[in-house]
């Protein structure tokens, strides 16, 4: 393995921590945007894995670095959307908390 | 040999008539609906007559026996291979009187009620329902198979049903319309029964092979035997059970009382002269085997008691009643029970069928007189409006043909010589006499208490003090009184006829000849059932009054006719209504019907229940999946590293 | 071209113009075009069958086409009739003419609601005619599901309720069906030949009798359901009370016949030495249901309960007479079928006329109809009167079929369940003459009612019909009961085998 200074592990375990830091927001925080936010956490420490690995797997290759471009499109488009209809719902019951949006529930 | 095929005509006449006034019968004036009924009532009278004739007198006769011969016949349905419903007209002896007898009446009748129902606003639908019945009549009597004869046993149940229930917003009408026709269906459940055992046992429905002197059929299903009696006779005994119904034997009797509400010219018709005697009719058709089937004596034996019983039954409690038509309908039921007692006591053959020629005499006979009473009822009714005894009285002066024409009738059922119904009756006291000698005496009463019922209602109704009317009362118009005439001729003269050459038991003809030794005392009771009355109720007195209280509970049941209406209607309210029907709705809406609700409603529950963890939380769902994916990793880890 | 497909192409025909129609007044005049039109076809198709077996021909099914729609399966659209399909698209078509002028009032949804009764009419010919297993069952959900809609929509009371219920309670029935059909379907196969879903192939087969026995019951309680075997006859009296007038009329004239129908068509002569060993447990159920259902009825205030209850009891003597297994009771239990059919169509058309002018179904609240609205009594007690057994109509014809022929059953136990159920005749009386005696007869109860009219054109039409069919067969039973009991030779003859 070449060494570049910085080892592959330090990048999984900050990419983890990130991971479970976005799951832990997105399954405890009940307002919308910082659900989201937690939602940008996971795919961007996702990313950092997927670079990280394209790194030090196969460095004469770029896949990763698409995936993790493609990754960074998608969650743009998402995070637009997202917003849009975050900012309905909130027109509509003025209140971004997920656990008051429950017009259709059952 | 004579062709007959044209009798078919006699009941289809009537039924046109029905259908027509039925269907069109509103466009015309009513009057001209009623003639049209009469006329072909009219026709369908004078062919009997030219059958009857032909019939007696111009047919080949083998071995000095009537034939049974077949009119016309055509298969109606086909059952099984061997069985099939046929419809057809059947003559023999009994048949062809028949036939007389009830277009006879059935024209009178109609020719009656021109002038009784005159201006009633259903007058077309009285004379379509009266043509129904004609022909249902008429085509029961021919019949050439029991299940036509079932049939028309059925037809003639509901128009009588119809013919009850005529004036029908009176409840009490309505009421008893039911009551006859839920009574009489409950008794020919027995006889559909009978008949379907019937013809499992032979294999056949029909008369000619049923009643076949030396048939083979006859001495089937002997070997079986159910609670001490062959199947034979317990087909007879069901069949007998819906003749018992029809013609209001006890205990299947409480109908025909109730049934005088309908129009009194329907009363005369079918509830005294035709319809009633259907049961005795159907069990001289079934003679044969009535006698003949190995153990069916049992069968004859419950037919004469029953009749019996119920002519004494009924005779006294027509002692008792105060309603002129009810009094009737006792004496009615009395005197068929005369009738069917003679079949139960009757022979076969000859001299021995001495019972059944004075069955057929009696019905033919009575036929006439109790019409003739009917009729005249319905005249004293239509005079002053009324048919309770005690708002009448002293009618001689008003209604004279009315009252001699009646007088003769009371004459004649009391038996008194040379009327009709003294020379019928003997002959039944006759045959009773040799062959069973408690059931002689019991119809020797009877004889007794008729001629003082009778005597007791013509005396209050023609004698006795003049009560107030609301208008004089006046004597019918023409239509009704010519009925009325022809009648009372017919009840004096039929008598003389010789029944015993004619309507025998095997069609032969034997010597009959009236016996001294039981004619006489007969008369006597007749008169003294008479000269009782006389004494009774000629003058206004209180006597009456103080013997029925000094009979003190007796006759108080015996106004209340026993009570019988009483525990039917427990039977039927209180335990069959109350006690099975009600539960079975409550039954079905509640169990049967709630085990389906209870199946819905535990599924609905039980999703009620778990849908909570389809809760549309999002995280709710992460959080579980998350908790999933650890899970299994750790045993997945623990299972690699161990 | 087959006559038979036409049983199906007017029905669509018709729908189509009538999704086509411009206004709607013309939509109830094409319905009862085409409904006209299809009665006129049944006549045809009556004269062509008898014309046919007159000829000689003694094929078990006549006027025969084959249409394989689905190869992998094997499914074709097997269509032919028999004696007894010929009458049951007989029964169809005129209840289905009657139902449409009985629903000539009709003003909510007009177009929605005659095309669905108009679909309901096709599945129910399609069931008639068709001759394949799958096909049969594809028709007979097409005859179930507008049953949904009608009630749901058009119906009244806890409509919701009733239509749920009934809708509910028949896909029961035909899921136990499809299990039934698919274990027929797989031991379909003669001698290694592929599997088949065709009823006159599969009577070629024997079927191992432990497979008969385990397929018997789900084929026919599934279609038991339909003929309101006792106790899953519940949706029944809901189902009625809560339905249109034409509803009705079509579903316990016609609908519940497809339960008898398919009792026996497939559930008895498919797996018949099955039916013959496990019959004594349907026949105590029918005879319970036949003499549970009068006795039901006597109480009943509302005149749709008593009607469909009236109905179970009706229905259970023709499950009964089918289970008894002779030609003679048999063809009974058929000719109860049409005759139970047009005469349950008729009180239902006369109730939701009556229903139509007092605004109640409660037969205390009325009471001297007779005299206010003599046509509609005189129809209802004519209806009555045969439905009570009554000589010259069509009742008696059937139920002494069926009374004789299960008498003739060899064992005494059918005889006296014979016995038990003859007794109905009585309790029938019962009902029927209480219903007329508080409905129609007697003093006036409301003065309200006295401005009724009698009934109009369509109305008369409507009744008019049913009671000629009720009549016709009634006096001359003898050309159909030949024609029926012409075809159950084949039946009779796998089920004594």
């Amino acid at each position: 393995m070449l060494n570049y200074g910085i080892p592959l592990q330090y990048f999984l375990i900050v990419a983890t921590i990130m991971f479970f830091v976005g799951v832990y927001g997105f399954l405890t925080r009940k307002n919308l945007i910082t659900i989201l936010m937690s939602i940008e956490l996971m795919l961007n420490s996702v990313n950092i894995n997927f670079v990280a690995f394209n790194k030090y797997l196969y460095p004469d290759k770029l896949q990763g670095h698409f995936f993790a471009l493609i990754v960074v499109a998608v969650a743009a488009a998402e995070a637009a959307v997202a917003i849009a209809i975050i900012i309905n719902i909130y027109r509509r019951f003025s209140n971004i908390n997920v656990e008051e949006v429950n017009e259709m529930k059952y | 040999m004579i062709d007959f095929s044209y009798t078919i005509l006699i009941p289809l006449i009537p039924f046109f008539m029905f259908v027509f006034l039925g269907l069109a019968g509103w466009k015309f004036k009513p009057m001209v609906s009623g003639i049209l009924g009469t006329t072909g009532l009219f026709v369908a009278a004078l062919l009997s007559y030219y059958t009857a004739f032909e019939y007696f007198f111009h047919t080949e006769k083998i071995l000095g026996a009537y034939q049974k011969l077949t009119g016309f016949n055509t298969v109606w349905l086909q059952l099984t291979d061997k069985l099939h419903i046929d419809l057809g007209v059947l003559l023999d002896p009994i048949s062809v009187m028949m036939l007389v007898v009830i277009t006879t009446v059935s024209f009178m009748v109609h020719l009656y009620s021109l002038g009784y129902m005159k201006g009633d606003t259903g007058f077309v639908r009285f004379y379509s329902f009266l043509s129904l019945f004609s022909f249902s009549m008429l085509g029961l009597v021919v019949a050439t198979n029991i299940f036509q004869m079932y049939i028309f046993w059925e037809l003639v149940g509901v128009s009588s049903y119809l013919l009850i229930s005529y004036y029908y917003d009176k409840p009490t009408a309505v009421a008893a319309g039911k009551k006859a026709f839920i009574v009489t269906r409950f008794a020919d459940l027995g006889f559909l029964i009978g008949i379907l055992l019937l013809s499992w046992l032979t294999g056949t429905f029909d008369f000619k092979t049923l009643t076949g002197a030396h048939s083979p059929v006859i001495t089937q299903g002997a070997g079986v035997a159910f609670m001490g009696l062959s199947l034979m006779t317990w087909s007879l005994i069901l069949v007998f059970i819906g003749g018992a119904g029809k013609s209001a034997m006890f205990p299947l009797h409480i109908w025909l009382p109730d049934a005088m509400e309908g129009p009194t010219p329907v009363s005369a018709l079918i509830h005294a002269a035709t319809m009633v005697v259907a049961g005795v009719y159907m069990v001289a058709r079934l003679f044969p085997i009535y006698f003949m089937a190995p153990g069916a004596g049992a069968g004859l034996e419950v037919v004469a008691y029953v009749g019996a019983f119920t002519s004494l039954f009924a005779a006294v409690i027509a002692c008792t009643q105060f309603d002129i038509k009810r009094v009737l309908a006792y004496s009615t039921m009395s005197q068929i029970g005369y009738m069917m007692l003679a079949l139960g006591v009757s022979g076969y053959g000859g001299h021995e069928g001495l019972g059944f020629m004075a069955s057929m005499f009696h019905l033919f006979t009575h036929a006439m007189f109790k019409a003739l009473l009917f009729l005249g009822a319905g005249a004293i009714i239509h005079a002053v409006h009324s048919n309770v005894m005690q708002d009448m009285g002293g009618l001689r002066k008003y209604l004279p043909i009315t009252h001699i024409t009646f007088l003769i009738a009371c004459l004649t059922i009391a038996g008194v010589p040379p009327f009709s119904a003294f020379w019928s009756k003997d002959e039944i006291l006759a045959a009773a006499f040799h062959h069973n000698k408690l059931l002689f005496l019991v119809e020797y009463i009877v004889a007794g208490l008729t001629a003082f019922y009778m005597f007791r209602l013509y005396f209050n109704v023609f004698w006795g003090k003049e009560k107030q009317y609301h208008h004089t009362p006046h004597e019918a118009p023409f239509t009704m009184t010519i009925p009325l005439m022809i009648l009372a001729v017919a009840s004096i003269f039929t008598g003389f006829i010789p029944f015993s050459k004619l309507v025998t038991s095997d069609g032969v003809a034997f010597a009959s000849e009236t016996e001294m030794m039981i004619a006489i005392p007969s008369v006597v009771i007749g008169l003294l059932g008479i000269g009782i009355a006389w004494l009774l109720y000629k003058k206004e007195s209180s006597l009456p009054d103080r013997i029925a209280a000094g009979l003190g509970g007796f006759h108080k049941w015996a106004y209340n006719k026993f009570y019988f209406d009483e525990i039917y209607l427990f039977v039927t309210k209180k335990l069959i209504f109350a006690r099975i029907s009600r539960p079975i709705a409550w039954f079905d809406r509640h169990i049967v019907d709630g085990s389906m609700n209870g199946i819905a409603w535990v599924t609905t529950t039980t999703s009620e229940k778990i849908k909570g963890l389809q809760s549309g939380q999002l995280q709710q769902y992460g959080f579980v999946f998350i908790s999933g994916a650890i899970i299994l990793a750790l045993v997945f880890g623990y299972l690699l590293i161990f | 071209m087959n006559v038979l497909n036409l049983f199906i192409l007017i029905p669509v025909l018709t729908m189509i113009s009538i999704i086509l129609a411009k206004e709607i007044r013309y939509v109830r005049v094409i319905a009862a075009i085409g409904m006209g039109c299809q009665l006129v076809l049944a006549a045809v198709l009556i004269f062509t069958y008898l014309a046919i077996r007159r000829a000689g021909n003694t094929d078990e099914m006549v006027l025969t086409q084959t249409l394989n729609w689905f190869p992998s399966l094997n499914i074709t659209y097997a269509i032919g009739v028999d004696g007894i399909s010929v009458a049951m698209i007989g029964l169809t078509s005129i209840v289905i003419f009657a139902g449409i002028f009985a629903s000539w009032e009709v003003s909510d949804l007009t177009k929605e609601f005659f095309v669905s009764l108009i679909l309901l009419s096709t599945g129910v010919f399609g069931f008639f005619i068709s001759l394949d297993l799958f096909t049969m069952f594809l028709f007979y959900e097409v005859a179930v599901i507008p049953m949904y809609l009608l009630i749901g929509i058009w119906g009244s009371g806890p409509k919701e309720y009733s239509a749920m219920k009934l809708t509910i309670m028949l896909m029961g029935g035909s899921a136990l069906l499809l299990v039934g059909i698919l274990g027929i379907y797989f031991y379909s196969a003669s001698d290694g030949g592929p599997l088949t879903f065709n009823i006159l192939q599969i009577a070629k087969v024997h079927i191992p009798l432990v497979v008969q026995k385990f397929f018997f019951p789900f084929t026919f309680i599934g279609f038991g359901v339909l003929g309101a075997l006792f106790p899953l006859h519940t949706w029944s009296p809901d189902g009625h009370a809560s339905a249109p007038t034409a509803v009705s009329m079509l579903h316990a004239g016609v609908l519940m016949k497809l339960g008898g129908y398919g009792c026996f068509r497939i559930a008895m002569f498919l797996l018949p030495e099955a039916a013959h060993e496990m019959a004594w447990i349907f026949i105590i159920l029918t005879a319970t249901s036949v003499v549970y259902g009068a006795f039901g009825a006597i109480m009943q205030k509302d005149l749709k309960y008593i009607n469909a209850y009236s109905s179970v009891s009706h229905c259970g003597l023709v499950l009964f007479a089918l289970l008894m297994m002779n030609k003679t009771a048999m063809d009974g239990a058929i000719i109860q079928m049409i005759s139970h059919g047009i005469m349950t169509a008729l009180f239902f058309a006369l109730i939701g006329m009556i229903y139509g002018r007092t605004h109640t179904r409660y037969i205390d609240e009325m009471g001297g109809l007779m005299k206010i609205i003599p046509f509609l009594a005189v129809c209802y007690v004519i209806g009555g009167l045969a439905s009570l057994g009554l000589p010259g109509f069509s009742g008696f014809v059937a139920e002494m079929t069926i009374f004789v022929g299960a008498f003739q059953h060899a064992d005494t136990f059918h005889r006296i369940v014979t016995i038990v159920v003859c007794s109905s005749i009585v309790i029938t009386a019962v009902y029927i003459l209480r219903v007329i005696g508080i409905l129609l007869l007697g003093p006036i109860k409301n003065n309200n009612f006295l401005s009724f009219k009698d009934a109009t054109w369509f109305e008369k039409i409507s009744t008019v019909t049913l009671i000629a069919g009720i009549t016709g067969i009634g006096l001359a039973p003898l050309w159909l009961s030949n024609m029926i009991s012409g075809s159950l030779s084949h039946i009779i003859e796998r089920l004594t085998m």
